[in-house]
């Protein structure tokens, strides 16, 4: 009730929750693995979270060993869990293990679910340059499968660890990668590897300054130069996130590669003002620019245009075009042109709608006018879940009920009342280029996860997804609500 | 609409005219010569679509006059009510051949003036109706596109303001399910395919390769008619049809035919 009464305020206070929802809290939690069609995600201490569909966590995952900050990553068909023996600490002794141990699956529920004996694979001593806690681990695009582990007490240190046991490889001799950072771990693209951590202090709740950094390098030991040339070990990196208004202090990076163009990134915020300052886990889409990484948005509540990227074209109503009243402007001569300059009323929703049919109406693609048959209130719909990242949302003509749906021939048109039903509940997901997809939750009588696309300039329509193709990309651009 | 579009022909319907709309009386045009650079008529059984999944085959009418000074007025009512006007018998059926003629009582408007910069048209008068003999011509496009504009002025008729009927068969060994036409148009057009309606294209629209694409669509085995209306105001009319499927891939496993 509680947090009815929390979501209620915020929406009428214009500010929408994008932290998880459910029970989300957990502190450095690992990169987020699916099982079996749930998501799970390990923190510091034994346990972690579950989630049916990506965006309501509770806890429920087991992970034996205690110690802080692991990672996990499926390597065929098991799962490999690494975490540190202990919590780290800046005052006192620094002697820590990290082990891995395998399971079969991670679902506590399954028969098969059983860790292995863990394993050591690399150890800091009491007092040297180098904590072993909060390992990070990448499988490189050779098979080679990397680790990396370390804390502000000293350097970064990496280790290659044998995909097929989860031992260290024989002979391997760790190396230092990077400095006085936390929750390092590593991911590659397009030819670069890149190596993340986290700054700022941790563990301060609303005044802890984490904030994600990444360097890169075309080898998987480094060095790892940020985007000024300063090396990871010279206590470099490029910022990836920071600290928001209300969401405080990002740390523990974590990719989610969806598939190929929707990427997500995991972390924990420290502290979630509107969740009583507790930590809590994140999601973001994880958007590439000029091969940096960087922290997308889920899409704020708002009104906007709905942009096509093939086209430019924006999504309207099939309704005519009713032109608008007020001077034509000529061409900047006559004698009309020498009254004095004033401003021109925009066309309003009571000025059309009567001129709109009643019923269903067909949606299309036109040229971008802004009115009102072109502007789209785009509202989160808390109870209906949501995805990796975000919320359902509902897509609604601005200042009316009149709502995006998916149609049993697997197109798309608009309802005159929106109901909540699934054909009206719109997945918007960034995309690794900053634009995005529009997907239904559901398309009546079709199985097919069809996603908004301009096959035609004018012609949005349901179809399989292509991110190499503006077909299948969407932009939005917000505007003032008209008084 | 339909009723009062009669009832208004009929009141304003004036003398006939031995003449279709602008077009001086000439001796017998050489068709392929007339369209060079456009148009070949069509002189082998069948066709297949180009590399892109272009339609080039095609039956077109000569213009209908229906005179419009401006683009402005395209509105989805607009173009669906005025391409709902039946100007001859099996308008939204026929299959022509090459040769035939329709009688069609249709909009008088004056010569083109090509020494004014915008299309001569009358001002604040009555329409005037005049009675045309229109003929339908079996033609190849040289392009992907489909020239109309080309076409009434190389036949020498109204170029401006007019309607062009178009007509194709699309020839299916087996079912094609799945596909979508797609049309690119200027201007205001309606499109159907086996006399179902896929595509009512408004406003001041320019030609772009798919600028519009419709739902869905199974094309049958056998015969299947493709038949589009366009109209123009000052403009220069042209359309370019494909079949496409869900990836805006071309279509192009069948044949066209002119019946």
């Amino acid at each position: 009730m509680k947090r009815i009464i929390i979501i209620a305020a915020l929406l009428l206070s214009g500010v929408i929750m994008f932290a998880q929802t459910g029970a989300p809290f957990i502190h450095d939690p690992s990169s987020i693995v699916e099982c079996d069609g749930k998501y799970y995600t390990f923190g510091t201490g034994s346990g972690g979270l579950i989630s049916e569909d990506g965006w309501s966590w509770h806890s429920g995952a087991v992970r034996p060993g205690g110690g802080a900050a692991p990672d996990a990553i499926k390597i065929g068909d098991r799962y490999l869990v690494i975490y540190g023996t202990t919590g780290g600490g800046m005052g006192g002794g620094h002697a820590s293990k990290i082990m891995t141990m395998w399971n079969k699956t991670l679902d506590p529920e399954s028969p098969d679910f059983g860790y292995s004996d863990p394993v050591l694979v690399l150890e800091s001593l009491v007092d040297e340059d180098f904590n072993a806690i909060d390992p990070g681990v990448l499988m490189g695009p050779d098979g080679r499968l990397w680790l990396t582990a370390g804390t502000y007490f000293g350097h970064i240190r990496q280790v290659e660890i044998d995909p097929k046991t989860g031992f260290r490889v024989e002979g391997n001799e760790a190396i230092d990668v990077g400095r006085n950072m936390e929750a390092s771990t590593m991911m590659y693209r397009d030819g670069w590897y890149y190596l993340l951590g986290t700054h700022g202090t941790c563990c301060d709740g609303v005044n802890a300054t984490y904030n994600i950094v990444v360097g890169r390098s075309r080898n998987p030991q480094g060095p790892f130069i940020d985007n000024v040339g300063r090396s990871m070990i010279e206590g470099g990196g490029k910022s990836v996130i920071t600290s928001e208004r209300r969401l405080i202090g990002p740390g523990h990076f974590g990719r989610f590669v969806e598939e190929e163009g929707v990427e997500k990134m995991s972390f924990h915020w420290e502290a979630d003002m509107d969740q009583s300052g507790r930590s809590v886990l994140g999601i973001r889409p994880l958007i590439w620019k000029d091969g940096w990484p960087e922290a997308g948005e889920a899409l704020k509540e708002g009104t906007y245009e709905i942009k096509s990227v093939r086209s430019g074209y924006a999504l309207e109503l099939e309704v005519d075009f009713v032109r608008a009243q007020g001077a034509q402007g000529g061409m900047g001569r006559g004698a009309g042109n020498q009254q004095p300059v004033v401003s021109i009323e925009e066309q309003k929703l009571e000025d059309v709608i009567d001129t709109w049919p009643k019923g269903v109406i067909g949606a299309r693609n036109g040229y971008y006018m802004g009115r009102p048959w072109q502007r789209w209130s785009i509202i989160p719909v808390p109870e209906a879940g949501g995805y990796l990242g975000g919320p359902y949302y509902k897509i609604v003509i601005a200042g009316t009920n009149r709502a995006l749906a998916a149609n049993e021939k697997a197109e798309v048109d608009t309802v005159p009342e929106f109901t909540g039903a699934p054909e009206q509940l719109w997945r918007i997901d960034q995309l690794t280029d900053g634009t995005y997809r529009i997907m239904p939750k559901s398309i009546p009588g079709h199985d097919e996860p069809y996603a908004l696309v301009s096959l035609g300039d004018c012609s949005p329509t349901l179809a399989p997804f292509d991110f190499s193709s503006d077909n299948s990309k969407w932009e939005f651009k917000g505007f003032a609500p008209l008084k | 609409m339909k009723i009062l579009n009669r009832i208004l022909l009929a009141a304003l319907l004036v003398t006939a005219f031995a003449v279709t709309g602008s077009a001086q009386k000439k001796g017998k045009i050489d068709v392929g010569e007339a369209l060079k650079g456009y148009f070949t008529p069509v002189t082998t059984p069948s066709a297949s679509p180009d590399a892109k999944g272009f339609i080039r085959r095609w039956m077109i009418l000569e213009p209908i006059s229906k005179p419009n000074s401006t683009n402005r007025v395209f509105t989805d009512t607009y173009t669906r009510e005025n391409l709902s006007v039946e100007y001859f018998p099996g308008q939204f059926t026929v299959i022509p051949k090459d040769g035939d003629k329709v009688k069609v009582t249709m909009e008088y408007q004056p010569p083109v003036n090509l020494t004014s910069n915008r299309p001569a048209q009358p001002q604040g008068e009555q329409p005037k109706f005049v009675k045309a003999t229109l003929t339908w011509h079996a033609l190849d496009s040289d392009h992907f596109f489909v020239k109309l504009f080309r076409f009434a002025t190389g036949l020498d008729k109204d170029r401006y303001g007019v309607i062009f009927w178009t007509v194709t068969v699309i020839n299916c060994e087996e079912d094609i399910p799945n596909v979508r036409l797609a049309v690119g148009s200027n201007k205001a057009a309606r499109w159907w395919v086996n006399g179902e309606e896929l595509l009512l294209l408004a406003g001041d629209r320019h030609m772009g390769v798919d600028s519009a694409v419709s739902d869905r669509i199974t094309l049958k085995k056998g015969k299947n008619v493709l038949r589009g209306v366009t109209m123009n105001g000052p403009g220069m009319s042209e359309f370019c049809a494909r079949f496409i499927d869900d990836h805006g891939n071309p279509v192009r496993n069948y044949t066209i035919t002119c019946n």
